[in-house]
């Protein structure tokens, strides 16, 4: 069974089920953050600063608290005063003093849209009128926006705790830069000796937000005696556990989440928002609280990911070698620290097997919100610049761009910019793929383009809990502690069912809350089907062993004499005795007379993801009137391991790509002077739909990862790796055109057009 | 022994110039107690907010897993995802 | 504040609510009504997670008041399947695998019925253009598309 070479022998996993959760969401019965209920329930507004650098001067609730039908008004006076204190909770590090200052402003606002009060009332109109009618004194301060700006001597400064870390000697006066960060392997210097064309820009992408449809929602109970009741919406609902116990300063015990249906996350879901501030409103009202972000606020006050400034430096020989690779990444992390700059700078060469090579980065604070992951976090801000740098230089020394990718491609064996050493990985396969997909013949005409680019992600592993119990008919209750963002569910019931051999439908999944089923870590980091998979593997082989023992015992025979397959037990040779077979359904009616009921728990801390690579080609058509970039192919090829369930493998690949257009093409935070956002909302923050796009096509590579029982490999998060350098090299094919700046959006390309006198 | 090659960020904060290190250790945390013992601090670091990639292969937030007496050993910065 | 006393039909059944005159058809039904499958995604007309059906023309739920809904025949999705058989475009999103956090699922299917009603052999240009006032964040379309297509076949009597 875990032989993983043994694709053709798998029943179940390849297969393309039904989701089970899928009838309850095309009926609108699935219960989402939103639409979850307690008895007696009121609900929550929130009170944000409309400036984006302040010092809080007061703050008087008493208008808003004198109102018919307010229960409780909350201040960050309600809140601990939690000291600084790094942990890795969610995703990434996370000072928890920051956390709490975010969820809550104390002393000085950060942003525009950062929460200073929240108040709880009998309705959603009641709650939004008396949060208009507190009343909070500010000092405005000078705010900075821009990441580059914000590293200038003089700029305002956020923190006056931030002094510059990883450079020598460490500065002695505080500034907006919290790190510099540095991989290097090589002499850089005589790497670029070596080369014949060298390639060097700059680059700079906008923030973007994850933009889920499902706006943040939650509904908390404080009781009397301490215990909460957390029903929402997020990546993990033991991380709201987490967080909620520290930022409010209780026991973990004291607090049960149970995780409701999530409408998108792809990252932003991975920290809390409201769920503390609907705890503390319960508890001072008495009552419990729900609290649902409206669309303005997700956009203001929810974490986007960073935008960049990324200056890259690459050179390669006439033969298409390439001697050196150097890239300068800046990252903005919002109000607090902690951009994704580590990944970005160890994905950014990653395709490559470079002798001489950095990369170099900084993360930097300024006004805006602070940021939270976004698929592969980090990676395509920087391969957007160093794969338009790429496809550049494939050009000056008139080489076909997967060719030159091929030529240098990172295989095992490969040693990372960022130290190991690649194993077990299919990047040349998923070039080969993308280089022989029908797209790739296809006819351009006037003003159109094709290009090409590759992207890299790590995958994770980490803790993950399932359980399993046969039940007297012989179906099976699956419990995992994994939020099902995306359809794993299906996963989770294929693989315990191809272990089983039962068919799928007689395994219902569900997903436990933080009472029922053991510490799981977020749904993030493309973890779950491969370290949640292994949970539900290594469950169902112990379910697998408690059957052959309960078979043994009813033959009365030794149970190294049983055999498991197909769903049945049978006597393991002729030695063993002659015994008709006993499917899983016919010992699971006896379990009660051969030793009580059947059912197995396994917990991981699963290791050695194997890491994801795509490689995506994209053909584009160019109104040189109007400057708008329409896609008319888009071919994307990757390597998964192996597709548990095919449908929803594509799915992530398609929906990473098109997120991958939308960053491309058309989203930025835009700011006005004093440093408000302007574009909070789906109509001036634009999102791809569905007229935008043509079909996404989708090449599956399976190069088995020896780690997991069926070989799977993270897939949600590479997707979104190469679009923008993809689509930029497709601009350039057609137009001449060089863009270093998204989102390339119409006025912008008419711009560079003009700018090349096209 | 394993060699342990210490990330460039991580060599400016607790090493010194010193880039690679010897360390004889056959499971992860015995690693990073004998490399906090070189270099005071370095442990709590990997322990807090670093990945052990041993032979290429990352490993976090683990003390139990092996490593070869030849391994060769990198640490990096703690990945997260989306 | 007085509420205003409305009786319209709510998926064929005549139904009665009160409701302040800042409430929308979508706060009535997720609240008052508790058909919670329609869905608040923007409450500004955007994103079309909120799509609702009245006397057969497709609406933004959010952008009308329930006030207006006097005299009006609503079919949301819980109106959608006959009794517990799906609707062809229920079951075909679920066979193409058309969803995958399934937010914008309700709506998405709402307004490819009214789609399919108006046009029972819609191009995939046309699809696609019905549908852009629905946003997925999740799937980039492409299946969707294809369960689109596949209802429409099999509502025109087609062989899938």
């Amino acid at each position: 069974m875990n032989d993983i070479s043994l694709k053709d022998a798998l029943k179940v996993v390849g297969t393309r089920p039904v989701r089970p959760d899928g009838v309850d969401k095309v009926m609108g019965r699935a219960q989402f953050g939103g639409d979850a209920v307690m008895p007696g329930m009121i609900f929550g507004s929130t009170v944000r600063s409309p400036h984006a650098h302040a010092r809080i001067i007061k703050i008087d609730t008493s208008a808003a608290e004198a109102m018919k039908g307010v229960r409780a008004v909350v201040t960050a006076a309600d809140l601990p005063n939690i000291t600084s204190e790094e942990a890795f909770v969610g995703e990434g590090p996370m000072n928890f003093r920051d956390l709490s200052c975010n969820l809550m402003a104390r002393d000085k606002v950060l942003y525009d849209g950062h929460v200073v009060a929240a108040v709880a009332a009998t309705s959603t109109s009641i709650a939004r009128a008396a949060a208009e009618a507190i009343k909070v004194e500010y000092e405005v301060l000078p705010h900075v926006i821009n990441e580059m700006e914000a590293m200038q001597p003089g700029a305002p400064v956020l923190h006056d705790d931030i002094f510059t870390s990883g450079v020598d000697p460490k500065p002695t006066t505080p500034s907006n830069v919290v790190k510099r960060m540095e991989f290097a392997k090589g002499d850089l210097e005589a790497g670029f000796a070596a080369a014949d064309k060298i390639v060097e820009r700059t680059y700079t992408t906008a923030p973007v937000h994850q933009a889920y449809i499902e706006p943040h929602a939650c509904v908390a109970a404080f009781n009397p005696d301490g215990q909460c009741q957390v029903i929402c919406s997020s990546q993990g609902h033991f991380m709201v556990r987490a967080y909620c116990a520290k930022l409010l300063g209780i026991d973990i015990s004291e607090i049960r989440v149970t995780p409701a249906e999530i409408g998108g996350g792809f990252g932003g879901k991975t920290l809390v928002y409201l769920e503390p501030l609907a705890l503390a409103l319960s508890r001072k009202a008495g009552r419990p609280v729900r609290m649902v972000m409206t669309r303005e606020e997700v956009f203001r006050g929810s974490g986007p990911t960073s935008g960049g400034t990324i200056n890259v430096k690459v050179g390669a020989k006439m033969d298409g070698t390439i001697t050196a690779a150097h890239a300068e990444v800046i990252l903005q992390a919002g109000a607090y620290p902690g951009s994704p700059i580590g990944p970005a700078l160890m994905t950014c060469w990653a395709m490559y097997d470079i002798e001489n090579a950095s990369a170099v980065g900084f993360d930097v604070v300024s006004n805006r919100p602070k940021v939270a992951a976004y698929r592969a976090p980090g990676a395509p801000i920087s391969t957007y610049a160093t794969e338009s740098a790429v496809d550049e230089l494939s050009r000056a020394i008139g080489m076909d761009p997967i060719e030159l990718r091929l030529k240098n491609a990172a295989k095992d064996g490969t040693k990372a910019l960022y130290g190991p050493t690649f194993q077990n990985i299919g990047y040349v396969e998923t070039l080969e793929a993308a280089k022989n997909h029908p797209n790739l013949q296809a006819k351009l005409g006037p003003n159109q383009g094709r290009g090409v680019a590759a992207g890299f992600w790590f995958n994770i592993g980490g803790e993950s809990s399932a359980s399993l119990a046969v039940n007297e008919d012989g179906t099976i209750a699956l419990v995992s502690g994994s939020p099902d963002i995306g359809g794993s569910r299906a996963s989770m019931a294929m693989m315990a069912a191809e272990v089983l051999g039962v068919n799928v439908e007689r395994v219902r999944p569900i997903i436990g809350d933080t009472a029922s089923v053991g510490f799981t870590f977020v749904t993030g980091g493309s973890r779950v089907t491969f370290a949640t998979g292994t949970a539900v593997c290594d469950a169902s082989d112990d379910i697998v062993k408690q059957l052959r023992g309960r078979a043994a015992k009813l033959w009365e025979i030794d149970v190294e004499a049983v055999e498991w397959r197909d769903g049945s037990a049978y006597p393991a040779g002729d030695n063993a005795g002659k015994f008709e077979p006993l499917s899983l359904a016919d010992i699971a009616v006896k379990s009660g007379r051969t030793g009580g009921p059947i059912a197995a728990k396994a917990t991981v801390n699963a290791q050695g993801a194997g890491p994801g690579w795509g490689v995506h080609v994209v053909d584009v058509e160019v109104d040189k009137e109007t400057g708008h970039v329409k896609i008319l192919r888009y071919t994307a090829a990757q390597d998964v391991g192996r597709a548990i369930h095919p449908s929803y493998v594509e799915g992530q690949v398609q929906g990473g790509a098109v997120q991958g257009i939308g960053w491309a093409l058309n989203e930025e935070y835009i700011y006005d002077k004093d440093g408000r956002l302007d574009n909070g909302g789906f109509l001036d923050y634009r999102v791809p739909v569905a007229s935008d796009l043509p079909k996404i096509d989708v090449a599956l590579v399976e190069v088995p990862n020896p780690r997991h029982p069926f070989g799977a490999k993270g897939v949600g998060e590479v997707p979104i790796v190469p679009p923008m350098a993809a689509i930029a090299n497709a601009i350039f094919d057609a137009t001449g055109v060089r863009m270093t700046s998204l989102p390339m959006s119409p006025p912008k390309v008419r711009a560079a057009l003009d700018a090349a006198g096209k | 022994m394993a060699t342990v090659h210490l990330g460039a960020t991580l060599c400016r904060t607790y090493c010194g110039d010193i880039r690679v290190v010897e360390v004889k250790a056959l499971t992860i945390g015995r690693m990073i107690k004998e490399l906090d013992a070189l270099f005071p601090g370095l442990g709590n670091q990997i322990e807090e907010s670093m990945a052990v990639a041993v032979d290429g292969e990352i490993f976090q937030d683990t003390l139990i897993d092996p490593i070869g007496p030849d391994s060769e050993v990198h640490l990096i910065p703690k990945i997260a995802g989306g | 504040m007085s509420k205003t006393h409305v009786t319209c039909t709510v998926n064929g059944e005549e139904t009665e609510f009160l409701c302040d005159s800042n409430q929308t058809v979508l706060d009535v039904l997720r609240e008052d009504l508790g058909l919670t499958g329609s869905k608040e995604g923007c409450g500004s007309g955007d994103c079309g997670a909120c799509s609702v059906l009245v006397d057969g023309r497709l609406v933004c739920s959010c952008l009308m008041f329930g006030s207006e809904a006097e005299g009006t025949s609503i079919t949301t999705i819980e109106g959608i399947a006959d009794g517990e058989n799906l609707h062809p475009v229920q079951s075909q999103f679920l066979k193409h695998a058309a969803l995958q956090c399934g937010f914008c699922t309700p709506g998405l299917i709402v307004a490819t019925k009214a789609l399919l009603d108006a046009n029972p052999s819609p191009t995939d240009e046309e699809a696609r253009y019905w549908l852009a006032g629905n946003l997925c964040r999740c799937t980039g379309y492409d299946k969707i598309m294809n369960a689109v297509h596949a209802a429409a076949a099999e509502l025109r009597g087609e062989s899938a």
